[in-house]
């Protein structure tokens, strides 16, 4: 059996130092990944092209910058990108990323909103390079409205469909029944991009591909938004036990876990106190460092921001509400 | 009692923003709808116009073209549909109001610059976002010296965006960016548009935020908020939702609700409203002129 892993690190890892990532860390991390045999590293702000802002945080450096210093150290492994469409549009940012030689554009749509990709999808196929499908936060709905939407990818031409447990929500039973129900439903591949809020980012990478996913993500030592990706590295030695092709070399993943911990990686994700409300309330994880600051702001406790966003089922990209559910709960506070 | 003569108006597309507009252009004392064309006849719209008794046509443009007694038209196409269609209509001196995010025609934002409507053949409404951002935009330009970055994030029901909408997101987004910045002193803008499918529908939501150093708190609240005021004239169901606030040394974010009038869509929809409020009103300030333009161009 063989697996293809996307590396998310340099654009997932953004989320966890506030998108503030560093071209001299982008050039080591690119040669150690080129070294390792990976297929496949997405670079980028943490929310993708031209997400670069207030409400979801500013990048330390551009799109292009960080694009174009990462073609130059990639050969064999393919340059990828993330990008949704209300964040980037194709002139100001997908037409420019193409030029600077992005192999692979993986483009998000919250879970039920798959049709807004469809021109930049086709856009992406008529440059004649890959594109794949992302549904992000699917663990909000069920496998027959993902699957559905799993479809209008797979009809606009994308070369596979990944769900995306943005908040690090699933359970092992929830991959098994959605991750099926697509592998069946689909001609195309299937993927899953696990997060560890409630710490199954690794359990439910597994359970995906034992139920016929062929694309699974992780980022190295985890690092990824709130309480980080699937751990690349462990995936890779679990998958060699299990007897998985991935194509990476353990020694050199191990490799670029060491040269992580010495650079970028400053702190470890961690499944957190607020990590595991925000997996519990189904909230998507590149949230976390903005409730913690509001938090702090306000006064007000950042379990309680997490369950009330959670009440409110915010998607990616409304950041801007949780300033105003701080406000709403320090007035609460106060008329207690 | 003085009685006027209303002025015929026909919207082209029966989309979400074409029906909404209905309802309200058969509220308005001055504006008569003579014709609801789209492109199918069994779409849901033209239906529900056949019930409110205007006349309709599945003929798109030609149905327009052909009627003689047209002065405005909306166009709630899309903006690649409007490209053609203004071709078309441009030498007859009929009135155009572009729903669509093409960047044709004079963009106008009633609390700023509804003044511009009476001269002009063509405006474009920019987009919901632009009409729900760039009266508090504008306002607080016009206290402070200099704002180095506007940044627009709008959060609409999934349920409000209709086929157009979402094929056209590029367009909204670069439509609205340029006309930040036509409408304010910022040097750089941002946009960007969420879908939320929750149940129930969330209202529409706008957050504004500025880069300006040493903001003048006092001034822009009181910029803001009398701003509000004159929009609500237009758009009753406009509201503050985060008075302007200082976060951070050098940002200041505004927060605004739009409910809906619950015309076509219910009231989550305040996406449809605040553009549509915006058009009427344009077309009510266009109507008072529109004659004279056609009478010039007839000369």
């Amino acid at each position: 059996m063989k697996v293809t892993l996307h590396d998310a690190t340099l654009r997932d890892g953004n989320h966890a130092i506030q998108h503030q990532l560093d071209c001299q860390d982008v050039i080591a991390y690119c040669k150690a990944a080129e070294l390792a045999g990976i297929s496949a590293l997405e670079v980028g702000h943490g929310n993708g092209l031209g997400a670069s802002s207030f409400q979801v945080g500013l990048s330390k450096h551009s799109d292009s910058e960080l694009l174009s210093i990462a073609r130059n150290n990639l050969q064999k492994t393919k340059l990828a990108v993330h990008m949704m469409p209300g964040f980037a549009t194709i002139a100001r940012d997908l037409g420019p990323a193409l030029d600077i030689g992005v192999d692979l554009v993986r483009l998000g749509a919250h879970c039920t909103e798959a049709d807004i990709s469809e021109r930049h999808i086709r856009y992406v196929i008529g440059r004649n390079r890959e594109v794949v499908g992302s549904l992000m936060m699917s663990h909000m709905v069920g496998k027959h409205k993902l699957l559905e939407e799993a479809k209008k990818f797979q009809e606009y031409g994308a070369l596979g469909v990944s769900l995306y447990d943005s908040a690090g929500a699933y359970l092992p039973e929830d991959v098994k029944e959605k991750i099926s129900y697509l592998v069946n439903g689909l001609e195309i591949d299937v993927g899953f991009h696990a997060h560890n809020n409630l710490g199954m980012a690794i359990a439910n990478s597994v359970v995906a591909v034992q139920y016929g996913a062929k694309m699974i993500d992780g980022a190295i030592m985890g690092f990824g938004a709130g309480a980080g990706n699937a751990q690349l590295e462990v995936l890779v030695a679990v998958f060699e036990k299990m007897e998985i092709e991935t194509g990476i070399d353990l020694y050199k993943v191990l490799d670029c876990a060491r040269l992580a911990a010495n650079s970028f990686v400053k702190k470890a994700p961690l499944i957190s106190p607020t990590s595991i409300v925000s997996g519990l309330a189904g909230v998507f994880s590149g949230f976390s460092k903005h409730v913690e600051k509001a938090a702090q702001q306000y006064g007000v406790d950042a379990r309680d921001i997490f369950f009330e966003l959670g009440k409110r089922k915010v998607i990616g990209g409304q950041e801007d509400l949780i300033l105003e559910v701080a406000a709403q709960l320090k007035r609460n506070l106060k008329r207690n | 009692m003085k009685i006027t003569k209303k002025t015929n108006v026909a919207i082209i597309g029966t989309g979400k923003i074409g029906i909404d507009l209905l309802y309200k252009i058969n509220r308005s004392e001055n504006l008569k709808c003579v014709l609801v064309s789209g492109r199918s006849a069994a779409s849901d719209g033209l239906m529900i116009a056949q019930k409110l008794g205007v006349p309709t046509s599945d003929h798109g443009i030609d149905a327009v073209l052909e009627h003689e007694n047209i002065d405005i038209i909306f166009d709630a196409t899309s903006a690649a549909a409007h490209l053609k269609h203004w071709q078309l209509i441009e030498k007859t001196g009929i009135g155009m109001i572009d729903m669509t995010p093409s960047k044709l025609g004079k963009s106008v934002v009633p609390a700023v610059n509804i003044e511009e409507a009476k001269s002009t053949q063509h405006v474009n409404m920019i987009s919901c976002g632009g009409q729900s951002s760039i009266p508090i935009i504008n306002a607080i330009s016009s206290v402070v010296n200099e704002i180095d970055y506007v940044e627009l994030v709008s959060s609409i029901s999934s349920k409000s965006a209709g086929s157009a909408t979402r094929v056209n997101l590029d367009e909204y987004i670069d439509n609205t960016e340029r006309a930040i910045l036509d409408f304010s002193k910022s040097k750089r803008s941002k946009v960007i548009l969420i879908l939320n499918p929750a149940e129930p529908p969330v209202n529409m939501q706008t957050s504004i935020s500025f880069k300006i150093n040493n903001p003048p708190m006092d001034l822009i609240v009181e910029a803001v908020r009398r701003q509000v005021t004159s929009v609500k004239k237009y758009v009753p169901g406009y509201d503050l939702l985060f008075e302007p606030k200082q976060v951070d040394d050098n940002r200041v974010v505004v927060m605004l609700k739009v409910t809906g009038a619950g015309d076509y869509l219910p009231k989550y929809a305040g996406n449809l409203d605040i553009i549509n409020c915006a058009a009427v009103a344009v077309a009510e300030v266009m109507a008072g002129s529109i004659k004279l333009l056609n009478q010039s161009v007839g000369n």
